[in-house]
């Protein structure tokens, strides 16, 4: 067997065995998992008894990156609990089996160390696609089933938030594509629509770096010495000779969308007449017209963020994603926090705050009243169970009493009209995607609930809020575009610990100066400051640079602070 | 600094103790970062203050000095510790750091790789974002420098999740150990397109990149570079604006006078002159902002991109 190349995996480095420099097996890398994240997955894995497709898909990225072969040094009291559910894992157990190298006793944990032998090129990201098919297990670089996605067509012109299933389907065009192929692929990965067996589908294209290069070659060559300009291009409808008729018996005939795009240049009276530069962007006008792609995005605060701030504006209150990443910052927002919240912007803010929180510490969302405010956002993450038992709320009233006794009273005879609704009402809220859907003329199929995702935002429990009393919030983040600032700082600064920051944003400039001249007034708060983000893009092209002709002017308003010591 | 220990939360309950790093505070631009010492003292404008008044205080407290002068002192955070550091060189701010963190995608046990390390101020905001059980390997060819910003980190609190190498990644590129396992790479170089090969061998696929940099031409050669390996190409300019926050009078119509908006004002701004020392029941004093006059009119350009999935 010659390995030249080799990668260990391991929950830590203690439990890798030593290796000398001369032996084969002396690894060329060190994958270390999180902690964390392992605990989760050795959860998972017990309870599905199946986590061999997740751990090969953790390693994919890695492993298709020129590493030949591989150990997998894993923390499992049986090599049968590496799940044998599918024809996909059952052979990748059987490969396994035959070749364990070594057994490893390290304080009475018994360590496996198995040696795979997986062909770069053919079985790996097959085998890999496999078992991740059949596993649900989470995992934030390769799709499952059920996991929440971000579809981007045609570089950015559409942006659909779908979940993964067997038979969510995306509209393109006028037909309906299947999102099946998409389960089990790398995040970032893109897809067109080909000719497959069944007719037409999405398929996986990977985009070839060598043709790139040449295409920017061919612009970078001719940027100095263009000579052509619009001087002979007569608006007149007549360049095309090729009739909406003929593309239409083209595709009829299967003919490929790349080939379309070809004859319609071909046939292009003016084509050869255009500068580069309006030949390219004419290509990619014909690209996105008889040759879409999707572009498999993963969900994240930023990618969320800048979707909803592109389509829906007015559900997450105009807050953009420098706004929202200034709030974070702002507020300190870090691991073993409890951050307490006002989400008056559909759970963005939540979700974005439990991301930086990585299952540690509490997003604790506070709300007047007895109705919380919908935070339907956050189910668009993909938060495992331990992220989402992070997420809690609780009324403002429960936060202020300053005695338990009364707000049990209080809750009791609310419970089961509050404690019970909640839920039904996040489960109600599961449909957005489906509605958003409907809105950009696409349809993802309904059967969004198959992948049963983990409730957020459940009461906070009573030790909790005992302990947010005692200690006080590690930090404040208000984003209520709706309510009065200063009313909600005066109620909300007194729960956070001395010296604790705080963030509040606002699309509007008044009530933040009110409520910071009031916080000045009442030596409530130090180091305030109000600023205003702004945030503009640039095209940076060969020759054309410039900053993008559209910008959002505006991004709101933050009033920041340092909470002091009242009695000092 | 940071609670990666979770056991020992920080709250900010938290009393001062003897070795404590704690800002103190005096106005909004005047802050020092101080190491708590029994027996040391702080000495400014407004007199002399004993740090052991400050033990068993909690975070948060006003002290005094021998003269009755007071202070601040706060808890650090990351964007107090910007502020307040020693600048060994040219620093990020707030605005580029926390949209890069996002931007970026750094979350809790990301693996993140950074040049040069400069004067250490985006790197302890990086920490903050990957703990507890992230790393962020820093790199610097300036071996001082280097030295200096691991002192920092420790006395920061953030030293277990930062690791500062001295290595010239233009010429080097980054150590192969990091091979494909880095979940985001950051630089801040003076050519960064030199680095940009190396940078997407370590990434992951679909890993972010992001580069910082004063001037468009050094945009201009880096996206160049990135156009083969890397996807989603953008470039943005991010900067703050920030606003003062006044009381007083307008000068406008008030009560009976209501009615004559064309009349002229000289009586009125009498009146209103002497409003302002004698409180007027009728009209109470208006809250105002405006955009502060000086501002950070550009930082750089940060240059993101992801590398593209090839398999």
């Amino acid at each position: 067997m010659i390995c030249s190349r080799l990668l260990l995996v391991s929950t830590s480095f203690t439990c890798i065995p030593t290796t000398s420099p001369t032996d084969p097996y002396s690894p060329i890398g060190i994958f270390r998992f999180a902690p964390f994240s392992l605990r989760a997955e050795l959860h998972t894995s017990k309870q599905k008894t199946r986590s061999s497709g997740h751990f090969l898909s953790y390693i994919k990225p890695i492993f298709s990156r020129g590493v030949d072969i591989w150990v997998v040094l894993y923390m499992h009291q049986s090599i049968d609990q590496w799940g044998t559910d599918s024809k996909g894992s059952k052979r990748c157990i059987r490969l396994l089996k035959q070749q364990i190298q070594a057994i490893e006793s390290t304080n009475s944990v018994a360590l496996f160390c198995i040696l795979s032998i997986l062909k770069n090129q053919n079985k790996g990201p097959n085998m890999s696609q496999n078992s991740i098919q059949s596993n649900s297990i989470q995992n934030p670089r390769v799709t499952w089933e059920g996991c929440s996605v971000l579809l981007d067509i045609n570089d950015g012109d559409r942006l659909v938030f779908a979940r993964l299933t067997a038979g969510s389907t995306l509209k393109i065009g006028n037909k309906n594509f299947s999102l099946r192929p998409l389960i089990g692929c790398p995040f970032g990965s893109s897809f067109q629509i080909e000719n497959g067996t069944e007719g037409l589908c999405l398929s996986r294209f990977v985009p070839s770096t060598e043709a790139d290069n040449n295409d920017q070659e061919k612009g970078g060559s001719q940027i100095m010495d263009e000579c052509r300009d619009n001087r002979a291009i007569v608006d007149n409808n007549e360049a095309q000779t090729l009739t909406s008729g003929d593309i239409d018996e083209m595709r009829r005939q299967g003919v490929k969308g790349d080939e379309i795009i070809e004859a319609l240049i071909a046939n292009s009276a003016t084509y050869e007449k255009k500068t580069t530069f309006s030949q390219e962007k004419y290509r990619i006008k014909k690209q996105k017209k008889y040759a879409p792609r999707v572009l498999l995005r993963r969900p994240s605060a930023r990618s969320i963020c800048e979707a909803y701030f592109k389509k829906y504006p007015h559900r997450i209150g105009f807050l953009r994603v420098d706004a929202l990443s200034l709030l974070l910052s702002l507020a300190n927002v870090t691991a073993n926090s409890d951050i307490l919240l006002v989400d008056m912007v559909g759970g963005l803010l939540t979700g974005a705050v439990a991301e930086r929180l990585g299952g540690t510490g509490y997003v604790c969302n506070t709300y007047l009243g007895s109705t919380p405010y919908p935070v339907e956002i956050v189910r668009t993450f993909n938060f495992d169970n331990e992220i989402c038992k992070r997420i809690v709320r609780a009324p403002l009233r429960d936060l202020c009493l300053d005695q338990t006794g009364t707000s049990e009273i209080i809750d009791a005879s609310n419970a089961e009209l509050n404690g019970q609704t909640s839920p039904i009402k996040m489960e109600e809220m599961s449909l957005p995607s489906n509605h958003e859907a409907a809105d950009s003329e696409t349809i993802v199929s309904p059967q969004i609930k198959m992948g049963k995702p983990p409730k957020a935002g459940e009461k906070a429990s009573e030790e909790a809020i005992k302990s947010w009393k005692e200690n006080g919030f590690s930090s404040l983040i208000i984003a209520a575009p709706d309510a009065d600032a200063w009313s909600l700082a005066k109620d909300l600064l007194p729960l956070l610990s001395y010296s604790a920051p705080f963030a509040i944003y606002h699309q509007y400039l008044q009530p933040l100066a009110t409520c910071m001249h009031n916080l000045q007034q009442g030596k409530m708060a130090i180091g305030l400051q109000i600023s205003e983000p702004w945030l503009r893009e640039y095209q940076v092209l060969p020759s054309r640079t410039h900053p993008l002709m559209q910008m959002s002017a505006f991004g709101g308003y933050i009033l920041s602070g340092t909470k002091i010591c009242s009695s000092g | 600094m940071l609670c990666s220990d979770g056991k020992k939360k920080l709250s900010f309950c938290g009393l001062i103790k003897d070795g404590d790093l704690v800002i103190v505070y005096e106005k909004r631009d005047v802050m020092k970062a101080v190491k708590v010492c029994e027996t040391s003292v702080l000495q400014n404008r407004f007199g002399v203050f004993k740090h052991s008044d400050w033990i068993g205080k909690p975070f948060g407290s006003k002290v005094l000095s021998n003269k009755g002068g007071f202070v601040y002192l706060l808890a650090p955070t990351p964007e107090l510790w910007t502020l307040v550091l020693s600048h060994r060189t040219q620093i990020l701010y707030i605005a580029d750091i926390s949209f890069l963190i996002t931007y970026l995608e750094i979350v809790p046990g990301s693996l993140v790789l950074e040049s040069g390390t400069g004067s250490g101020s985006l790197t302890t905001s990086l920490a903050r974002a990957v703990a507890p059980t992230g790393h962020v390997y820093t790199f610097d060819f300036h071996q001082q420098r280097a030295a200096s910003a691991r002192e920092d980190f420790q006395s920061t609190g953030v030293g277990n999740l930062v690791t500062v190498g001295v290595r010239d990644i233009q010429g080097e590129g980054f150590p192969d150990e990091y091979s494909g396992l880095a979940d985001s790479v950051f630089l801040d170089l003076p050519q960064p397109w030199l680095a940009i090969l190396s940078a997407g061998k370590m990434l992951k696929q679909d890993g972010t990149l992001c580069s910082f940099s004063p001037c468009i031409e050094q945009v201009q050669r880096t996206c160049e570079a990135l156009k083969s390996n890397f996807r989603d190409i953008r470039t943005f300019e991010v900067l703050l604006r920030t606003f003062e926050v006044h009381e007083g009078k307008m000068d406008s119509c008030q009560g009976d006078e209501g009615l004559s908006v064309g009349s002229p004002p000289c009586k009125r701004r009498q009146r209103s002159s002497e409003g302002s020392t004698v409180p007027d029941s009728s009209s109470s004093p208006t809250i105002k902002a405006r955009p502060c006059a000086d501002a950070r009119g550009h930082t750089g350009y940060l240059t993101f991109s992801r590398l593209k999935c090839l398999s």
